[in-house]
């Protein structure tokens, strides 16, 4: 059967236009800090500014925080989950999607109210913060390490390892994370994509973070924010392609969704 | 931790080799954590939506939900979220088809999923910049349709910083979503379907009609269900975009936790515990729909 063409393009042009335009507008009007020329002044203004650095500095350590935290609680669980409790693997994946259904600005309603006062007072710390972005990342972590943990056979390598004489932290350190690499990696790469840019939970809990230092600059200024949404687009395009890439070059077919608007 | 002693039992199934005591214990550290910062918080909502400032039982703050100010917030927030839901789930399917039966050139999937990965990670802040930059007051359409037509859309009634503007702006990450979702069902279609309707001797309006859109129906719905809780969910890109001056639930919530309005803290959980109960009601509605298919894709 001849089909044409034309409908493809079509909506694969109005599709470009629609991702494109704004992307294309957002680059010109960076460029148009000095008037009358095009310059990079305010990737200049940008770079320049110590709370720049100081926030970012600061998100970039609760990502950090964050993903260890996170891999931490998710996988020695996923990795029981598959071993020994299969028939508990659609709670755990219910629970896990629980932060769909909770969206963060409610989530740091109920933090707050819990734990601003004694007996049990956090919101003076970032554990609070780091805990909170492990809420929003628990989805995304999770499905990255279960669909590693499919791809492998859990049962035969932890049965092989375990008559080998290995224990239970030899089994996780030296045969199921080698295994989990790139299912890790692109874990990773999302939660830092979910938690360098976040702006609810850290505005909320008054922490200097990347996101809140974002949403300012771009209430004061008027081309910085531009340059800014530029390098944020690049980095999360960094973030993604390395997760395409891990992805590619492994069996592990990941699939990613969405992130926090 | 748990040093177990394996046990060898021949070539029967594997049993475990430590009781079942001990594996939970390996699930406690995420048990405790999604205790004490997902449920406790949440139920700490559903309990202070029914308290009253002295901590006693009432329903005031429910009722207090029905006021034309809050209500008009839940309707806007539904209607923004239904619109670009749908809206988004379109172009979405459209792009996601065109790439995958449109005939045409491989390296253009590769691509549209890539970016696809991309944009729907792009939110929040950044996503709001390149908007006014594109369609504010100054931004690069604005200002050349006003050299172009001599005329500015803001004097006929455009507003980025409002419905219409908050919409286009959801839009941009509702369609790479889509696209995300709805790419693997749509590979997931049989060759071998097409090919019975073609002998057959049905067009491909008619297999279409007739078999894959039945086919493919609840998930487009899922999709588009899970779209819908996507945008009513957000909060950093409308408060970027307008600084807070739209009335939608979560933007009012915010600014409760601030303190800037309301003084009615009771108001704020019940609003939160609404929020819950219509992202309850989607993610469900989203299972039921996607279980429906589920058999067909495998």
């Amino acid at each position: 059967m001849k089909k044409s063409r034309f409908w493809g393009w079509f909506w694969i042009f109005i599709g470009a236009l629609y991702f494109l335009l704004p992307l294309f507008s957002t680059f010109l009007f960076s460029l148009k800090m000095k008037k009358g020329v095009l310059s990079f002044a305010a990737y200049q203004s940008v770079l320049k500014d110590p709370q720049f650095y100081k926030t970012f500095t600061f998100s970039l350590e609760m990502s950090v925080l964050t993903i260890i935290f996170g891999l931490l609680i998710i996988v020695p669980t996923a990795f029981f989950v598959h071993l020994r409790l299969k028939h508990l693997r659609p709670v755990i994946e219910f629970i896990t999607q629980l932060p769909f259904v909770v969206p963060p600005i409610v989530l740091v309603f109920g933090l707050i109210r819990l734990y601003s006062k004694p007996p049990i007072q956090l919101t003076t710390t970032p554990l609070l913060l780091v805990m909170g972005y492990v809420v929003l990342a628990l989805p995304y972590i999770y499905r990255s390490v279960d669909n590693g943990l499919m791809a492998m056979d859990v049962e035969r390598l932890t049965e092989a390892a375990e008559s080998l004489g290995a224990g239970w932290t030899t089994i996780l350190i030296k045969v199921i994370l080698p295994n989990l690499k790139s299912a890790l990696i692109s874990g990773t790469f999302l939660t830092f994509a979910i938690v360098i840019g976040e702006l609810t939970m850290a505005s909320m809990l008054a922490w200097p973070a990347f996101g809140p230092y974002m949403a300012l600059l771009g209430q004061n200024r008027a081309y910085e924010p531009a340059a800014l949404a530029i390098m944020s687009f690049a980095l999360t395009w960094a973030a993604m392609g390395i997760i395409q890439w891990v992805g590619r070059t492994s069996f592990v077919k990941q699939e990613q969704i969405g992130g926090i608007h | 931790m748990v040093q177990q002693e394996h046990t060898k039992e021949g070539g029967e199934k594997p049993r475990p080799s430590f009781p079942l005591i001990s594996s939970f214990l390996f699930l406690l550290p995420f048990i405790i954590f999604v205790v004490a910062f997902l449920i406790l918080p949440t139920i700490s909502i559903f309990i202070s939506a029914f308290q009253d400032s002295a901590g006693k039982f009432t329903l005031q703050n429910i009722k207090d939900l029905f006021t034309p100010y809050i209500m008009g917030a839940y309707l806007l927030s539904i209607r923004v979220s239904l619109f670009t839901a749908i809206i988004g789930a379109f172009i979405g399917f459209m792009l996601a088809y065109a790439s995958t039966f449109g005939n045409l050139p491989s390296w253009v999937k590769s691509y549209l999923n890539t970016f696809s990965g991309v944009a729907s990670n792009f939110a929040g802040v950044p996503l709001a910049f390149a908007f006014i930059s594109t369609l504010g007051r100054v931004g690069l359409i604005t200002t050349l349709i006003q050299q172009i037509f001599h005329i500015s859309i803001y004097d006929f009634g455009f507003n980025l910083y409002s419905f219409w503007g908050l919409c286009l702006t959801y839009i941009y990450f509702q369609i790479p979503l889509m696209v995300l979702l709805m790419t693997p069902a749509l590979e997931g279609m049989k060759k071998e379907w097409r090919e019975g309707a073609e002998n057959l001797g049905a067009t491909n309006i008619q297999y279409w009609f007739h078999i894959g859109l039945p086919i493919l129906l609840p998930t487009i719905l899922a999709n588009t269900v899970l779209l819908f809780g996507n945008a009513f969910g957000a909060y950093a890109t409308a408060y970027a975009l307008t600084g807070g001056f739209l009335n939608l639930v979560p933007i009012i919530i915010g600014a409760e936790i601030r303190g800037d309005i309301l003084h009615n803290v009771g108001l704020g959980y019940a609003l939160a515990l609404g929020m819950i109960v219509i992202m309850g009601v989607t993610i469900l509605s989203y299972n039921y729909l996607q279980s429906k298919t589920a058999r067909w894709l495998k």
